[in-house]
């Protein structure tokens, strides 16, 4: 289907979140790491997985979270949202790879998590595996400027960002030069 | 590398606060596959049967099963394994939920408790780091209460908590492990948790569970959602709304009580109320639920959404899923409004939502019947609600004629005398069971109720109809599909099944059929006990997702494993085999195998001697339930053997007759009033 869009446009996927019909059961997570494990399906670590389900079962809270854009650091002022006569906790709904808390990082390196739509699937695979449809799909057309490129990119950039974050600049491209000598 | 299951064990000392990771062998895995065999390995090599429920050495064991943490929809048991204080024989509890994948992922396939905390602890598992944490402060909480206190207290909102309430603080005999939506209730491990002075055990995992073969992994859980869907839409026609679909029984959702009212029995498995189920009763139940229910809630993985987050006016959240929405209604008398206030008492204190309200109807009628008077219950209010509330208290902290009924039905009766035996009459060895009483004995029941050492008759009986459909076309049409059977020979076992004449119960389906039918029921439990799978997804419901052809399979590309359905079938029959074991060992013959004497009013003697006999043989079993020499040489058991040798149990010459053996019962006899003693 992908391949059939014309230059100028693309399509747009959105995942609708459903937080009514959400019953917690992080199948979404299980399938997103399991996805992504090298090789594909090799493992299984909700906690590597790009999507998260805020999950406070005595408080009625069921909050699915797909991972966003990594930040630096995390924001100064935050909001605390009421919804139905429930309280969300702070940062419940963003998205971000953030300092502040553990989401969307990799449990071991902690460099930052972001969905990229199950690239290279026919449909996200979260969305696919929510069978009560908590998480659907949405797809319009577009009309975009060369983004193939930048998204492809995109990936790197956000690793090579948080590193360098982390150990700083020199050191990253110190580590880039002694590579480059060892091949 | 080890696939599916992490290959390590943790062990905690708690006599000695040691703590140890200890890597498991291999051949196990692929003799006893995991979760209950292992487990039941572990108990037969460990805890000889000398060993009491409350003794230091008694293990306490959560086997997460061997495919747990891995995509497959469902998978997600914790099986719990000790020596019960009720039954003096294993117990094994599954616990659904979030407990046993977060275990995994924290890198332990099981967790070992052995010995005795002086003083209350919880465990803390945060991967590697494993904590024995003082838990005073945690003293008399509920078991959610705690589990909230806990994740707060250890910034960890992701954790999963397994605890226990005062019940089995004070080892109360059915007391149960509480997990957030789930519980292990049956046979009083709860109780052992206690004794070993545990409060609550924290898991907090975030590391890989690998996979053999990902992708045609991936293709079987692929394939078993395909057909959940499928199943959703085809839901069986002829059968009750929750026998039609997957999961658990549906009582969350389904609101027609009619069935259940009217069939099972009120107080203590005493009075039928045919008419009971009104038009009013329905509205006025109806939305009890729909207003106590805040959300339909699933376990791990899985979409069924068997349970719901239950918030009633005035009391605190709280979360159930199957039959105890009208144990404790029925058992009172009264209505679901009561029955849901009630059980969220009982879930905070953490009982067993099927022993407990019989123990407290079964004191009503030791009281009406002058067996116990009103002294024995000083200052109880007049109302059958509210005894249920006093003697709820009084049971979990032990006070009062509360310290005798918390041993159950069976041991209180003994202690209480002046023949109050006969009140507890809805036991099978020791262990209270559904209120159900029926009218013509069901040969297949017969036999899973006689010889099921899982207690509970929900975890043996399914895959086969409860009853057959009344037209040979329906029951054809039924078959067509019937893609699960081991053998095509159940179809026809089915098809010529009727509802009257002579293929009907209690001598159709006749005794080679009988056993062929309750073995499959069975083995297709224990497979799932062993993996971890909800028996919502496999062995309980018809038609299920899961089935002896593609669980093989599952095994192979998950934990790499060469299996096909033969050797997965000796496997299963290894440790089944292996529990029984365990429990013969402990005392337990054929006289212990019989349902209720009044849970059926038309009894056939001699049909269930050879129903029982049949059975045996199938199993490789002598006439008194134990397994011959030549049975547990053949699925290489032969260390069986030679205990049973040793012990006098098999006779050199005479392994194939052991009617001579039935010392065993004194065993068990004996040490009542050893174990009776009052809780700390
Ligand atoms: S799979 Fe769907 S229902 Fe389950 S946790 Fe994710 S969003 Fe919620
Ligand atoms: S769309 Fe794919 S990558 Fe994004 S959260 Fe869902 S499963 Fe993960
Ligand atoms: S079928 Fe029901 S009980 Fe079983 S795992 Fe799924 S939600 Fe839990």
């Amino acid at each position: 289907m992908d391949n059939q869009v014309d230059q100028t446009s693309k399509i747009i996927k959105t995942i609708k979140i459903d937080i009514d019909k959400c019953n917690g059961c992080r199948a979404c997570e299980v399938i997103c790491s399991a996805f992504h494990a090298m090789p594909k399906y090799s493992s299984n670590n909700p906690a590597r997985s790009r999507i998260r389900v805020i999950r406070e079962p005595l408080r009625d809270v069921y909050v699915p979270v797909l991972a966003g854009e990594y930040t630096v650091s995390e924001c100064a002022g935050r909001d605390k949202y009421t919804i139905d006569g429930k309280q969300y906790e702070e940062c419940a709904f963003c998205r971000a790879s953030c300092p502040s808390r553990e989401e969307f990082k990799e449990p071991d390196s902690g460099l930052p998590l972001k969905c990229d739509m199950c690239e290279g699937e026919d449909e996200p695979l979260c969305v696919k595996w929510c069978l009560v449809d908590a998480l659907t799909i949405e797809e319009r057309q577009e009309k975009v400027e060369d983004l193939e490129q930048s998204l492809a990119l995109e990936d790197l950039e956000i690793g090579l960002e948080s590193l360098a974050d982390k150990f700083g600049m020199d050191k990253i491209m110190d580590v880039l030069v002694r590579m480059n000598e060892k091949e | 590398m080890r696939f599916a299951e992490t290959g390590f064990n943790l062990e905690i000392d708690l006599t000695r606060g040691n703590i140890e990771k200890i890597a498991t062998n291999s051949r196990d895995t692929e003799l006893y596959l995991g979760g209950l065999g292992t487990n039941a390995k572990i108990l037969w090599d460990r805890v000889p049967p000398e060993v009491e429920a409350f003794s230091p050495e008694n293990l306490l064991i959560f086997g997460a099963g061997l495919l747990c943490g891995t995509p497959a929809t469902g998978c997600n048991r914790t099986i719990v394994t000790t020596i019960s204080p009720q039954t003096k024989l294993m117990a094994f509890s599954m616990m659904g939920g979030f407990w046993a994948p977060e275990l995994k992922y924290a890198g332990y396939d099981k967790l070992v408790l052995s010995g005795k905390s002086e003083k209350l602890v919880y465990l803390y598992i945060h991967n590697d780091s494993v904590e024995i944490c003082d838990a005073s402060h945690l003293k008399g909480k509920g078991s959610i209460e705690t589990a909230t206190l806990l994740k707060k207290e250890l910034n960890q909102p992701k954790a999963q908590v397994a605890a226990i309430g005062m019940a089995g603080e004070n080892r109360v005999y059915y007391a149960s492990i509480e997990q957030g939506r789930s519980s292990a209730s049956r046979g009083g491990i709860g109780a052992v948790m206690g004794d070993k002075g545990v409060k609550a055990i924290v898991v907090r995992g975030t590391m890989d569970i690998n996979i053999a073969k990902p992708l045609e992994y991936m293709e079987l859980c692929n394939g078993v959602l395909e057909y959940i869907k499928y199943r959703e839409d085809h839901p069986i026609p002829g059968v009750m709304p929750i026998l039609a679909g997957l999961g658990s029984p549906q009582e969350m959702k389904v609101h027609d009580e009619k069935w259940h009212t009217e069939n099972f029995m009120w107080g203590n498995s005493r009075t039928r109320r045919k008419d009971f189920w009104t038009k009013e009763i329905e509205k006025e139940w109806t939305d009890t639920m729909v207003n106590a229910r805040t959300r339909l809630i699933s376990c791990f993985n899985c979409p069924m959404e068997c349970g719901a987050t239950l918030s009633l006016p005035g009391l605190p959240t709280y979360m159930m899923k199957c039959f105890t929405k009208l144990t404790y209604t029925m058992g009172a008398f009264s209505d679901l409004d009561f029955g849901l206030r009630i059980a969220q008492k009982a879930t905070e204190y953490g009982l067993d939502g099927f022993s407990a309200p019989q123990v407290m109807a079964f004191a009503l009628e030791l009281l009406e019947n002058d067996i116990l008077t009103d002294d024995d219950f000083p200052d109880m209010p007049a109302d059958n609600e509210g005894r249920f509330y006093y003697l709820l208290d009084k049971i979990v902290r032990r006070e009062g004629i509360g310290d005798i009924l918390a041993d159950g039905t069976h041991w209180a009766a003994k202690k209480i005398g002046k023949g109050a035996s006969k009140y507890a009459h809805n036991n099978i060895k020791k262990h209270e069971q559904l209120p159900l009483k029926l009218s013509m004995l069901n040969p297949i029941y017969f036999l899973m109720y006689a010889t099921g050492e899982k207690m509970n008759i929900t975890q043996i009986e399914g895959q086969f109809p409860q009853a057959p459909f009344p037209k040979k076309e329906h029951r054809e049409k039924f078959c067509e599909d019937w893609i699960q059977v081991p053998h095509e020979k159940f179809k026809q076992y089915f098809i010529d099944w009727e509802l009257r004449g002579e293929n009907s119960i209690p001598f159709y389906p006749n005794v080679e059929m009988t056993c062929d039918i309750v073995d499959w029921q069975e083995m297709m439990h224990y497979i799932d006990d062993a993996l971890g799978q909800c028996a919502g997804l496999s062995s309980f419901p018809l038609k299920p997702p899961y089935h002896i052809h593609n669980y093989p399979k599952f095994i192979e590309a998950g934990a790499g494993i060469d299996m096909d359905e033969e050797k997965l079938t000796r496997a299963a029959k290894r440790y089944r085999t292996l529990v029984r074991a365990i429990n013969i060992r402990r005392g337990m013959r054929r006289k212990d195998e019989k349902p209720p004497a009044n849970h059926w009013k038309k009894r056939f003697p001699e049909l269930e001697e050879k129903l029982l006999d049949g059975y045996y043989k199938l199993k490789g079993w002598n006439d008194e339930g134990i397994p011959t020499k030549e049975t547990l040489d053949e699925l290489g058991l032969d260390f069986v053997g030679k205990d049973f040798l040793a012990r006098g149990i098999l006779k050199e010459d005479e392994s194939l007759s052991g009617k001579a053996c039935t010392k065993g019962q004194d065993i068990v006899e004996e040490k009542e009033n050893k174990s009776g003693g009052p809780g700390s």
